[in-house]
């Protein structure tokens, strides 16, 4: 895939022209929002490790700091 | 060209989330330690009622972590990742954004993507569902809770998704100007409407049932058989300075955000002069 007719106007251009481009954003969104749920919400109402508190106890202080809903 | 974005993105996302962590063992820790002295303290009354009453005390919760350890190592791992997440996909909204928000410099464009998801993902959410210290949350309610405070995120980010979009359908007819005021307004009704619907904490089934209705779940005055105050409601000022704090905290997580990716991006975008060129750097 080319990327060399990056347009010279002071406007932001398109930058993401296609599929891989696409894959890339889709894979990053994942990542983020699954950081987003174990960092925020993970062993509240809903648990993927089984029922311990390892995750919520230890990211504790930063849940009700960042305003997730928290005990 | 996507891939330079997201590494950068990650990049501000983790200074921020660094930056934010210092704010927060400064000015947060001290405020949330207060919190689970209150909530210890009233804990330790409540046994005393209930010993007085003749009921069986209550098992003590038992540590996982020590209190050192999560206002340490804890805020600090869960503020730097949650930097970094948001730093991802604040990269991924900044490409998608790039040509189709009309004519703004890189620069002005990733402050404007910053302040979207300090709005969206944070300060808007807030003003329906906002940050709560220990002790103020029932532990019957998490679930709705945790679905409601998802939901105000989703809707936030939605609605300020849906209104960039408008703001650019109506500008070929309004211009710039009244485009932008026509679709802040669509904006802030929807939002309206949306605060306005959404139930509060304290109007929860499970709520009105075991404590009477009143708006939040912020505790009140213990009282014992005779209706006497024996140990006070959550103090005030400490639930204030905890919210201010907390939105202070995401302000300075964001604006570094959107300061450092600015100049990343501008040079991102702008062709470099073709002496310095490199044909496939990183």
């Amino acid at each position: 895939m080319t990327m060399s007719t990056l347009p010279t106007t002071r406007s932001t251009p398109v930058v993401v022209p296609r599929t891989r481009a696409a894959l890339w954003l889709f894979g990053t969104v994942a990542f983020g929002l699954a950081v987003y749920y174990f960092v925020g919400l993970d062993q509240g109402a809903t648990s993927v490790f089984g029922n311990n508190t390892y995750i919520h106890e230890l990211f504790h202080d930063a849940r009700h700091f960042l305003g997730f809903p928290c005990h | 060209m996507e891939r330079r974005f997201i590494v950068r993105g990650l990049l501000v996302g983790a200074i921020g989330g660094i930056l934010a962590f210092v704010f927060a063992r400064i000015f947060a820790e001290p405020q949330i330690q207060a919190a689970i002295d209150y909530e210890n303290g009233r804990d330790a009354a409540q046994a005393v009622l209930d010993r007085a009453a003749g009921l069986p005390a209550e098992a003590a919760d038992h540590e996982v972590f020590s209190r050192t350890i999560q206002g340490n190592v804890g805020i600090g791992a869960g503020m730097i990742l949650f930097g970094a997440a948001m730093g991802a996909l604040y990269a991924v909204a900044y490409v998608l954004a790039c040509g189709r928000t009309g004519n703004l410099r890189p620069r002005t464009l990733a402050l404007l993507v910053a302040l979207g998801g300090f709005l969206g993902s944070y300060l808007i959410p807030f003003v329906k569902y906002p940050a709560n210290p220990p002790s103020v949350g029932h532990a019957e309610t998490i679930r709705d809770r945790s679905g409601l405070y998802l939901l105000m995120v989703g809707v936030s980010i939605a609605v300020l998704v849906l209104a960039v979009w408008l703001g650019q359908r109506l500008k070929p007819r309004f211009g710039n100007w009244t485009a932008t005021l026509l679709a802040a307004l669509a904006c802030a009704v929807a939002l309206g409407v949306a605060i306005f619907a959404l139930p509060e904490l304290g109007h929860l089934h499970a709520n009105v049932a075991e404590y009477g209705r009143h708006p939040t779940e912020t505790p009140l005055p213990l009282r014992n058989a005779q209706g006497q105050i024996v140990y006070p409601g959550f103090p005030a000022d400490l639930l204030f300075s905890f919210r201010l704090y907390s939105v202070a905290a995401q302000a300075i997580l964001w604006t570094a955000m959107g300061l450092c990716f600015a100049p990343l991006a501008e040079r991102l975008l702008s062709p470099a002069p073709a002496a310095v060129r490199t044909p496939a750097g990183v």
